[in-house]
C-alpha cells in the first residue's frame, strides 16, 4: 500500500510553477497549474538527469531545463524529441493547506 | 583519458592571454571510440555543469516564452527573402544581381542556422506548431536532417565540446587551418551535408549517427532525408525544364554563398577554448556584435548565457547577459577582437594540440571548479 507523503504547503508553489521535493532518496516534482490544481511527478526528466523542479510550467506543460524536452505534467506524457519516454505521476490531495503525494 | 596533473599557466607575450597546455592522448573525435569510452568512465559525459546562481523569480520571468518578437522577426525574415529572391530573378544576367545574391544567400544560408536553432529548442516561439513549422524550413535550407540534427543538437548541450561524445565540435584538435579557411565558403559542408542526406535516404545511418538517434526516431530520419532529396531532385529537374539556373540559385547553392556569416559568427562559440571540461564559461565565448548580425544570429553571441540557459529565448538573452556578466569572462567587444585572440591559439595547437586558451574571470566571478579544469603544461616548455 503506497503512502500519503506530506510534499509541502499550498503556498510554497506559486501558481503556474513547479518545486523539487525530495524523500527517502528520490526527488519528485511537485506542479501548481494555472487552475490551482496540484500535481505530482518523477522529479527527474526521462531523457536525461535534469531536474524538472528547474524547468518551465506553461498550461500543461513543463518544459525541462537541459534539452527542452515538454511533458504533460498532469498526465506524464511525453510531448516529442527529445523526450520520448513518459513520466511517472502521483496522486496528489490537499489537506489543510498542506500539499500530500502518495508515493 | 589520463589524470590531469596541477596547471600550471603562461602568459601570452602577445596578448597577454593565460592559456594552459596539457600532455594528452591524441584525440579521437569519433563518436563510438576511445574518447567516448574515456568520457563516460571518467564522468564527462553526462556530468553537472556549472551554472550562475539565478534567482528562480528572475529566471522564470527571464524564460517566459511569447510568439511577438519571433513573429515579427519572422515576418520580416521571409520578405526581406522573397524581395531578394524577386531581386535575383528580376536582375539575372546583369551585374546588379550581385547584391541581391549577397542579401538572399545570407538569409537563406546564415540565417536560417539561427533558425533551425531557436526553433529546435522549442524557446523562440511560444506556440509549439510555429517552432516546428520555422524549424523544419530552415533545416531543409541547411541540408540539416531534422531529426537527425535534433538529437545531434541535443548531445551538442549534453556534452558540449566534450571529445568523443559531442557531434557538433567545428574545429578539431589540431586544427585543420585549410579546413576552416573552405568552412566560410560552405564547400566542405555541401560536399559532407548533400551525400548525408542521400545515404540516409537510402536507409544508411552511420553509427555515429546511430550513437545519438534513438532507435524509435531512426525511421523518421530516413523519412526526413528522403523528403529532402526529392525536393532538391525536384529543384535540379526544374532547372533542366526551364535550362535556367535561378532555380538552383535560389534553392541549394545559397548553402555555398551564403554560408560566410554563419560560420563567422558561429565558429566563435566554442574555438580555441577549453575541451574536456564541464564549465561553460571555459569552453563557449560570448562576443559583441552589431545589429544586423545580431538579427541574422537571433542573438546566438550571448553564447555561454545560451548554453547555461538554453530555455532563455533569444530575444531575452541581453537581459540574461546583464544579470549574470558578474560572474563571466569578459565578453569579446567584437567579431574581429575575437578572431585576433583565437589566431595564434590556432597556430600554436598546430604543434600542441592540448593548447588552449583560458579566459579570465572578473574578480565577481565564482572560480573555476579544479577537477577536470586544471592541466599539465610541460609539453609548451620544451
Amino acid at each position: 500500500m503506497a503512502d500519503w507523503v506530506e510534499a509541502c504547503a499550498v503556498g510554497d508553489v506559486e501558481e503556474e510553477d513547479v518545486i523539487r521535493f525530495d524523500h527517502d532518496g528520490r526527488t519528485f516534482a511537485i506542479y501548481r497549474s494555472p487552475d490551482d490544481e496540484f500535481f505530482a511527478t518523477d522529479g527527474f526528466c526521462t531523457h536525461e538527469k535534469a531536474h524538472l523542479a528547474d524547468g518551465l510550467v506553461m498550461d500543461d506543460i513543463i518544459e525541462c531545463p537541459k534539452h527542452n524536452g515538454r511533458f504533460n505534467y498532469k498526465t506524464g506524457q511525453a510531448k516529442g524529441a527529445p523526450v520520448c519516454v513518459n513520466l511517472k505521476t502521483y496522486p496528489v490531495k490537499v489537506e489543510a493547506g498542506r500539499v500530500m503525494i502518495q508515493i | 583519458m589520463q589524470a590531469l596533473r596541477p596547471a600550471d599557466r603562461i602568459a601570452s607575450a602577445a596578448q597577454g592571454l593565460e592559456v594552459n597546455v596539457t600532455t594528452a592522448k591524441k584525440r579521437d573525435y569519433s563518436l563510438v571510440g576511445e574518447s567516448t569510452r574515456a568520457a563516460i568512465e571518467t564522468g564527462l559525459a553526462s556530468a553537472e555543469w556549472y551554472h550562475t546562481d539565478v534567482p528562480r523569480k528572475a529566471m522564470k520571468e527571464l524564460m517566459q516564452r511569447s510568439d511577438g518578437p519571433a513573429i515579427r522577426d519572422t515576418v520580416i525574415w521571409i520578405v526581406a527573402i522573397l524581395a531578394s529572391a524577386a531581386g535575383n530573378v528580376w536582375f539575372w544576367g546583369t551585374w546588379w544581381v550581385v547584391p541581391f545574391l549577397l542579401v538572399y544567400g545570407v538569409l537563406y544560408g546564415s540565417s536560417s542556422d539561427s533558425r533551425w536553432h531557436e526553433c529546435g529548442h522549442g524557446t523562440a516561439f511560444r506556440t509549439r506548431w510555429m517552432n516546428d513549422v520555422v524549424y523544419h524550413i530552415a533545416s531543409f535550407m541547411l541540408m540539416r536532417n531534422p531529426v537527425q540534427w535534433r538529437w545531434s543538437h541535443a548531445r551538442h548541450h549534453t556534452d558540449t565540446i566534450i571529445v568523443g561524445r559531442d557531434a557538433e565540435i567545428a574545429v578539431m584538435r589540431p586544427p585543420d587551418l585549410l579546413k576552416a579557411g573552405l568552412a566560410f565558403t560552405g564547400i566542405l559542408d555541401f560536399r559532407y551535408s548533400l551525400p548525408t542526406l542521400a545515404r540516409q535516404a537510402f536507409g544508411t545511418l552511420s553509427d555515429d549517427e546511430k550513437s545519438y538517434i534513438p532507435e524509435m526516431e531512426l525511421h523518421k530520419a530516413v523519412v526526413a532525408a528522403r523528403w529532402h532529396v526529392a525536393i532538391y531532385v525536384a529543384t535540379i529537374a526544374l532547372a533542366i525544364a526551364l535550362r535556367s539556373w535561378i532555380p538552383l540559385v535560389l534553392i541549394g547553392l545559397p548553402r555555398l554563398y551564403g554560408t560566410w556569416h554563419m560560420v563567422t559568427t558561429g565558429l566563435l562559440q566554442h574555438i580555441g577554448l577549453a575541451d574536456n571540461v564541464i564549465d561553460h564559461r571555459l569552453n563557449t565565448r560570448t562576443v559583441y556584435m552589431n545589429p544586423i548580425s545580431r538579427f541574422i544570429y537571433w542573438n546566438m553571441n550571448y553564447h555561454v548565457e545560451h548554453h547555461m540557459f538554453p530555455m532563455v529565448p533569444y530575444h531575452a538573452l541581453p537581459r540574461l547577459h546583464e544579470l549574470i556578466k558578474h560572474d563571466l569572462p569578459e565578453p569579446n567587444p567584437s567579431m574581429w577582437h575575437a578572431y585576433r585572440e583565437v589566431w595564434p591559439v590556432l597556430l600554436r595547437q598546430l604543434k600542441y594540440e592540448d593548447y588552449y586558451l583560458k579566459r579570465e574571470l572578473p574578480p565577481t566571478a565564482r572560480p573555476y571548479r579544479g577537477e577536470f579544469h586544471e592541466v599539465d603544461m610541460s609539453a609548451a616548455a620544451e
